[in-house]
């Protein structure tokens, strides 16, 4: 089947295997490495892209149901070699260790803060529950989150 | 060019963001499945669904027919393949020949029996679901006390006792100890079976390179060295031959510190195929395939004064190794027994270890590897004396200590502690919390129905694994430093980091002993055919072992920076400060960059010096290091549900000079979620017939981000008299300090119900049960 989508402000058009999973066509058709495949059921969110500006995993959905969508990755986030503020948070937090939940983990934290400008530490830690990392015990993500929302509002 | 002596801001202590990181937020870290290779297939493996069987035939043919299907193997075309290696070893081992490919018996559910080769994963995976394999079912055991028991089914049928080794440690008169007691108390502890589930999975791409009989092995390990070592070992290939690359690693805790059948069986399939091979194991294959940890049933008994002072320890522990050995499996409990006495000072023990062989995956190290189980031990036992003295588990605790003037300290099972300063950590971390006014409030609430817990744990252990003696392949670390002609320093490290965050903290030992910018200095790790060879990252040994190999790189270095400073400057009375190499008569300096250029220039040679600027230590560590520290816990129980909230969360560590406290925190804060994910939620489970039913994260509890409770850190600052750093090493302290706090704390909050011990993990199930009355049961 043919699908276009928009990926970080790029078009792309091209044929698919209807079985193929959204994930391995960012990965391995368009070379978009960044989102990473932790547990191929959804439970851990290594997989965690924007699509149409909402926060899904793309491991359990396949390629052609993105069809006509715009997908943000963790490689578009930065703009022109500027982090964006969810990226220097987490780097200045200390909101990674191996770094492999590291861009699921930021876009569900882009996303905390996108729907609620000051969140509680509650807020953040139930927003972040879909995404497993098993490095920092979560308390430096917490602080960054913190961090990047507490940036926005300035 | 004369310039004033400036004194350079010192970057160990800081707390300084990691230099790693910027490739890791933005996506553009390559980990092994993001390796691509022209004409690369897949590998897609079968295993077996069952936990003991015989294979009586395996139909390849519709697999072999399957659209892109480029070869299929099994386990009788890799006869010639070595045996999966047993790094340990014990007088008296039982080790099975581990096939990497299955040949007549499967021992374990995931046991790998065929490899299919195909274009690409899904093709591959295709073929797989078509291969027949015709068992022949046999009963399996799964429970290491079952496997013991008379007329269980045997693991290996050469062996029907089901027993892997024993090992028998006694130190002191523990008899006379146990004569001489007022008091013994007895406990069934049990450390359950865990999956360490690191967030990348096991993969591998091989890729051979014919004509100069050189394998290329990208995999995702801790040890990359010991991997060629042994992987060219398995394949009969030149070592020199195997380049070993562990790229960006995703996290290992133990389960990658490892040697294993796909590896090889990667290795295997590029040489015969000629193209190169990636395989990506799925988080279904890691649980059932990856290294389990823990594993544990401790009979403990405790002997004592009516005082509270402990006379002895007697422990037998009953190790679940699984179906066969990985690299370190029978070394783990050994490490139990080395720890047994925490850093109490009682000089008498016995231990027993029998290893059982089940039907599962083998277990191995995961973070803690053997400290854990120990501490978890002991730390229970002695709140269960306190108990059975009617004392309180401070007091009990302070009466037994190692006192500060007895270091190092000679324990009775053959350690040497290093330094400490026990009642320190516990006594900042009763201030933190308000010790005695929580008392009093716990006292209160009890009045009024509810049920806190306060749980203290006092934990030390063994880091800096260690002493070449003492670890299996050596445990000596190396460092190469080289100032390039331009000044810039790389230094290439034989630890291979996985997210400890070396690549800043031995920079900031660089930037600090040569003086120069820490944007200046680059870790390289993780390449074979780059890095000289070295041992690993795990037992928190990276900075404490690695770490001194640099700095003692770095003192070869200044001592030639110097030479050739003074003689640019002719002058025999020179300093190096501040990345300048200073006359102290004249004032004139050269920096390191000029002094670097002039090295590699070679114009002029100070006397009995060679060009350049470059040193290689292999460092063998004397003793190991020991940490130690207080963790205190605040529970509060749901009367009707069992839940537990964990209301505070004390850790006061000490791991010795501490280079960068970020990082730091950030390794305490991760141990303590694998210690709490131990503690309450996590259990490995098979069933009687050796099915793993807590096998994918649906059934499988790690802690996620709403579980976790905020954790309060401070620290002490012992410095080890090991290395000249100072440094102990922290990666596992917070899982080891983590477990008995939680569950004394628990066990304080039931105590009026007589309740003195309760196994890990304390689901809200169990408290539920404990909590009902027993007509409700």
């Amino acid at each position: 089947m043919k699908i276009a989508v928009r990926i970080n402000g790029k078009s792309h058009s091209r044929e698919v295997e209807p079985r193929l999973l959204l994930i391995h066509y960012l990965r391995e058709v368009v070379g978009l490495t960044g989102s990473h495949v932790g547990c191929e059921t959804s439970l851990c969110g290594a997989c965690t892209i924007e699509l149409d500006g909402k926060a899904v995993k793309s491991c359990t959905m396949f390629a052609v149901q993105a069809d006509g969508a715009s997908l943000t990755t963790i490689e578009g986030l930065a703009v022109d070699g500027k982090l964006h503020a969810m990226q220097e948070a987490f780097w200045n937090e200390h909101g990674l260790q191996c770094g492999f939940c590291t861009p699921g983990m930021i876009m569900a934290s882009k996303q905390i803060v996108e729907r609620h400008s000051d969140p509680t530490e509650e807020e953040i830690r139930h927003g972040l529950a879909g995404n497993v990392c098993r490095c920092t015990g979560y308390q430096h993500i917490v602080n960054a989150v913190k961090a990047a929302a507490a940036g926005a509002g300035k | 060019m004369a310039t004033t002596m400036t004194e350079v801001e010192k970057l160990v202590g800081k707390r300084i963001r990691r230099r790693e990181d910027p490739r890791l937020i933005t996506g553009t870290a390559t980990y092994v499945e993001d390796i691509q290779m022209p004409g690369m297939n897949h590998a897609a493996i079968v295993r077996s669904p069952h936990a003991a069987a015989k294979i009586r035939s395996i139909n390849i043919k519709r697999a072999a027919e399957a659209p892109g299907v480029v070869a299929v193997f099994i386990g009788k075309d890799t006869e010639k393949v070595g045996a999966v290696p047993c790094g340990a070893s014990l007088p008296g081992l039982r080790v099975p020949h581990h096939n990497i490919l299955a040949t007549s018996l499967v021992y374990f559910v995931g046991h790998p029996v065929a490899v299919v080769v195909a274009q690409n994963r899904y093709l591959a995976q295709d073929a797989a679901d078509l291969i027949e394999v015709d068992y022949d079912v046999l009963p399996p055991v799964a429970d290491p006390e079952k496997a013991l028991a008379p007329n269980a089914p045997a693991v290996h049928p050469q062996w029907p006792d089901n027993v892997a080794f024993t090992y028998h440690l006694e130190g002191g008169d523990v008899d006379k100890a146990f004569a001489e007691a007022d008091v013994v108390v007895k406990q069934r502890i049990t450390s359950q079976r865990l999956i360490p589930m690191a967030m990348e999975t096991r993969g591998v791409v091989a890729e051979w390179r014919g004509a100069d009989r050189q394998l290329n092995l990208y995999t995702s390990t801790q040890i990359p060295h010991l991997v060629r070592t042994l992987v060219a070992q398995m394949l009969g290939l030149d070592e020199n031959r195997v380049r070993v690359i562990a790229p960006e690693v995703g996290g290992g805790f133990g389960s990658k510190l490892n040697v294993y059948a796909e590896e090889a069986l990667m290795g295997f399939v590029a040489q015969q195929t000629g193209k190169p091979v990636k395989w990506i194991e799925s988080r279904r294959e890691n649980f059932l395939c990856t290294t389990h940890g823990r594993g544990h049933v401790d009979y403990y008994e405790l002997a004592a004064k009516r005082d509270g002072t402990i006379l002895g320890i007697k422990l037998k522990i009953i190790q679940d190794i699984g179906a066969y050995h990985q690299l370190l499996t029978p070394a783990i409990p050994t490490l139990s027994v080395l720890m047994m006495p925490g850093i109490y000072k009682t000089q008498n023990v016995r231990a027993d270890v029998v290893g059982a062989f089940t039907n599962c995956m083998p277990t191995d190290a995961y973070r803690g590897a053997g400290r854990p189980e120990a501490t978890h031990g002991i730390e229970r036992m002695v709140d269960i004396l306190a108990d059975e003295l009617n004392m309180d588990p401070v007091e009990i605790r302070l009466k037994n200590f190692v006192a500060n003037d007895q270091f190092p300290f000679h324990t009775a099972t053959g350690l040497m502690y290093d330094s400490g300063n026990y009642a320190a950590p516990l006594k900042k971390a009763l201030d933190i919390v308000g010790y005695h006014k929580l008392r009093q409030q716990q006292a209160e609430a009890r009045k009024q129905g509810k049920w806190i817990g306060i749980g203290i744990s006092t934990y030390g252990e063994i880091c800096a694994i260690g002493p070449s003696p003492a670890t299996p392949a050596g445990g000596w670390e190396s460092a190469t430093v080289k100032v390039e002609p331009s000044g810039k320093v790389t230094v290439m490290t034989g630890a291979s980091p996985h997210g400890q965050g070396e690549e800043t903290t031995f920079a900031q030992i660089v930037a600090d002993e040569l003086g120069v910018n820490i944007d200046d200095v680059l870790v390289v790790h993780g390449d074979t055919a780059i890095v000289q060879y070295g041992i690993g990252t795990f037992g928190s040994r990276g900075t404490a072992i690695g770490g001194t190999a640099v700095y003692f790189a770095l003192q070869d270095l200044k001592a030639k920076i110097k030479s050739f400073g003074a003689m640019l400057l002719e002058s025999d009375d020179v300093a190096l400060s501040g990345g300048q190499v200073i006359c102290n008569k004249t004032g004139k300096s050269k920096s390191v960059p000029e002094i670097a250029a002039a090295a590699y220039r070679a114009m002029k040679l100070p006397p009995n010096t060679e060009p350049g600027l470059v040193s290689t230590r292999f460092w063998e560590p004397p003793n190991f290091t020991f940490p130690f520290g207080a963790h205190i816990v605040v529970t509060e129980i749901d009367g009707e549900t069992g839940d537990i909230k964990i209301r505070r969360y004390i850790a006061v560590d000490d791991c010795g000079n501490i280079i960068n406290p970020l990082i730091v925190d950030g390794q305490v804060h991760g141990g303590v979620a694998q210690g709490l994910g131990q503690a309450l939620w996590e259990r490995a489970v098979y069933d009687e017939n050796g099915q793993l039913i807590t096998g994918e994260l649906m059934d499988y509890a790690v802690p996620r981000a709403h579980m976790m409770p905020w954790i309060e850190n401070d620290h002490t600052v012992t410095p080890s008299p090991v290395n000249p750093l100072g440094v102990k090493g922290v990666g596992e302290a917070g899982t080891i300090g983590c477990s008995p706090a939680v569950v004394n704390s628990v066990v304080d909050a039931l105590s009026p119900l007589g309740v003195r011990h309760i196994d890990m993990p304390m689901t809200p199930e169990k408290i539920w049960k404990l909590l009902i009355p027993e007509s409700v049961k």
